[in-house]
């Protein structure tokens, strides 16, 4: 707060956004198909100050790392490209990197097939917005400008490529979504559009790494239909001075399950906004998060769960690791409206800190409206635990050793639940920085 | 099994020792040859349990003085896990829960710990799990409890099992059961107190920490020691259990009131 309040770092903050703008609208007339999006995320972006502390959104979230990259390199560039390990058997990977067309050269799995562009401007663009939840988008970042976060209005306003799909049936293979900035410096913008019709069933993981001074931007848009059930996984594996800003705008109808489990480390700046609406209550969702900070990295979680209906389910855990000079941050927003009757609502907030200069602010965030509800949280911010340290010295496994067993049944809680196919990105090897070679 | 020219295995001369700037120990003496099983009895607050976790190394414990020589080696410089590793084993009394780490693979890592330092070979997962099998007969354990996280959820009669368990299969020369009995019904203490009979050989010995007679109806013991305010006050054969069941521990206080004061120890 402080520093921010200081005239030069105001100053600073300001021109980068005025750059930001400079480097989004000279790029928006090189692709005509998505620009006017674009050009709408753009002016959005253009009437909101950045973000900064003084806003209760950002209160705990300094932006630095990303202030630290030039926003000229914020306008689509060029991507290099990345190793990746081969997929896992039953996945069928695409592979984004912002530009080019991910489906090229990919075989879909049966039940999943792209959306029409002219459909997709219909979806995104042109209905009008007081026609509600007509067509399920109801988070949509482009329409519901107002209430987009700053970072999926970053994503609309950079984005070159959407890659947009409908689910029917039952699909067998998961579907992983990729990007690597590798040591590419600049921007990575992905945006995600699924639909799920009723009764459709996915597993989608999402996997995204960074190490250079860059910034992934993800908007992913999804609607579950009626008796849809998404299972979503997102490992985000950062390093040096890498950002990740993520959007995930979820609306679910009655009787949906959506359960997403993202596992975050590495980043020197990363933001997660998982936002799921109910619409018509009656569904039931299902978080799990994960986030390590280390050095002086930055990992905030802001989740939004909305019932806009009666009997919805949500049953949510998240848990942060703070190491080094390393600052964690949740907030877990859950609105319970009047019309949310018979919601049944738990959310935990689990924290390690393993040093002194490590920093931990978690903030459960209930608006409880509803009076027929029941809606329990609850947070612990802890030490590893002597007595359990104790434990397993007193059985020949030396310090360091029993600290590590601890901290993977603490991560294992969250890890286990991301999709099978996740394990060949080794998950539990990133959150625990062991040293594990890059997959 | 008391035999004179039995090697020595671990000797306390005077030991001291406080938590949290508290004196709690005041020069306990004991020592315990190969073979022996010895038993420590004492009310609440003597010192039993405080001896067991400085024997142990718990680091909340300060020894202020004296010794304990382990098979002629100083116990009290090594960290707690290099003195499990050379044979020195807690029984907790409360076990610790430890959720997200698997039973099975903590048994390994300690195992293994221990096989290392005992010029072994570590086990790999496949001999491990027939070793930990053949094992669970000694306490009658349902494998089920091997894939479930270290004691999360079990019973207090579950969870001592278990400590004997690991005793099986770490094969320590010095066992040290804190209260193993408590927390027990009659049929969960006789399976636990057949499991340290078993595993009570001529090289080993067991020094148990209890509050009743009745461990030492099924475990007897070769040696009795009655602690009171940090030290051992009387030491006898296993009639001196039976002495204490009879009389209680009143004829403890009139024998500590007729001794000196308390020294207070200072640091």
């Amino acid at each position: 707060m402080a520093a921010l309040s200081m005239p030069s770092a105001v100053a600073a903050a300001s021109s980068w956004g005025s750059e930001l703008l400079n480097a989004l609208t000279a790029e928006v007339a090189a692709e005509p198909a998505l620009g006017a999006l674009r050009q709408r995320a753009a002016q959005a972006l253009a009437d909101r100050p950045l973000p900064a502390r003084r806003q209760e959104a950002w209160r705990f979230t300094d932006i630095a790392p990303l202030l630290a990259i030039p926003p000229a390199l914020l306008a689509p560039g060029a991507t290099v490209p990345a190793t990746l390990p081969a997929a896992a058997p039953g996945v069928v990977r695409l592979v984004l990197d912002g530009h080019g067309d991910p489906l090229v050269g990919v075989s879909l799995p049966a039940g999943i097939e792209p959306i029409p562009t002219a459909e997709l401007e219909t979806l995104l663009l042109d209905r009008p917005t007081d026609r509600g939840a007509d067509n399920g988008f109801r988070h949509a970042a482009a329409r519901a400008a107002a209430e987009a976060p700053w970072s999926g209005l970053l994503a609309a306003a950079t984005t070159g490529q959407i890659l947009a799909l409908r689910v029917r049936g039952v699909v067998e293979p998961t579907l992983e979504l990729v990007s690597d900035a590798a040591s590419a410096e600049g921007v990575l913008p992905l945006r995600v559009l699924l639909i799920l019709e009723p009764e459709a069933r996915l597993e989608l993981l999402q996997v995204h790494r960074a190490a250079a001074a860059s910034l992934t931007t993800v908007l992913l848009e999804a609607r579950l239909g009626s008796g849809a059930r998404l299972s979503h996984g997102l490992i985000g594996q950062g390093a040096g001075a890498a950002v990740l800003l993520a959007d995930l705008a979820i609306d679910q109808e009655p009787t949906s399950h959506y359960a997403f489990t993202s596992a975050v480390a590495g980043w020197a700046l990363s933001r997660l906004e998982p936002r799921v609406l109910q619409s018509g209550g009656a569904a039931t969702t299902r978080l799990r998060s994960l986030q390590r900070v280390d050095a002086q990295q930055i990992a905030d979680q802001h989740s939004q769960v909305r019932f806009e209906g009666p009997e919805g389910g949500l049953d949510q855990l998240h848990k942060a690791i703070a190491a080094g000079a390393g600052r964690s941050v949740f907030n877990g927003a859950v609105a319970v409206p009047r019309v949310a009757q018979r919601t049944n609502a738990v959310q935990l907030s689990r924290s390690l800190l393993l040093s002194d200069r490590a920093r931990i602010d978690t903030k459960p965030q209930l608006e409880i409206v509803a009076d027929d509800v029941k809606c329990a949280h609850g947070a612990t911010v802890s030490r590893l635990q002597s007595e359990e340290l104790f434990y397993l010295r007193s059985r020949g496994i030396d310090a360091a050793r029993a600290a590590g067993l601890l901290l993977r049944g603490f991560c294992g809680e969250v890890l286990r639940e991301l999709p099978v196919a996740a394990e060949i990105w080794q998950p539990l090897a990133m959150v625990l920085a062991e040293e594990a070679p890059r997959p | 099994m008391i035999r004179p020219d039995a090697q020595v295995l671990l000797e306390i001369r005077d030991l001291h020792a406080s938590v949290a700037d508290q004196p709690i120990l005041h020069g306990v003496n004991l020592t315990i040859r190969a073979g022996e099983i010895h038993a420590v009895m004492g009310r609440n607050g003597s010192g039993k349990s405080t001896l067991s976790k400085v024997l142990a190394g718990h680091p909340a414990y300060t020894v202020t003085g004296g010794s304990v020589l382990y098979r002629g080696e100083d116990l009290l410089a090594l960290d707690p896990e290099l003195r499990a590793r050379r044979g020195v084993f807690l029984g907790f009394q409360y076990p610790v829960e430890i959720p997200g780490v698997s039973n099975l693979e903590f048994l390994r890592v300690a195992t293994n710990a221990r096989r290392l330092e005992q010029g072994a070979e570590e086990l790999d997962t496949f001999a491990f799990e027939d070793l930990v099998r053949e094992r669970l007969a000694v306490v009658q354990m349902d494998p089920a409890f091997l894939e479930r996280s270290v004691n999360e959820g079990f019973s207090g009669g579950e969870k001592k099992r278990n400590e004997i368990l690991q005793m099986a299969l770490l094969d320590p020369l010095v066992a040290i059961l804190d209260e193993t009995d408590s927390g027990l019904d009659i049929d969960a203490l006789r399976i636990v107190a057949g499991g340290v009979n078993q595993l009570a050989t001529a090289e080993n010995a067991t020094l148990l920490i209890t509050h009743y007679q009745r461990l030492l109806d099924v475990i007897t013991p070769d040696y009795v020691h009655v602690m009171a305010a940090g030290r051992i006050l009387r030491t006898g054969g296993k009639e001196l259990a039976l002495e204490l069941e009879d009389r209680g521990y009143d004829w403890v206080d009139a024998e500590l009131a007729a001794l000196a004061p308390a020294p207070v120890e200072v640091g």
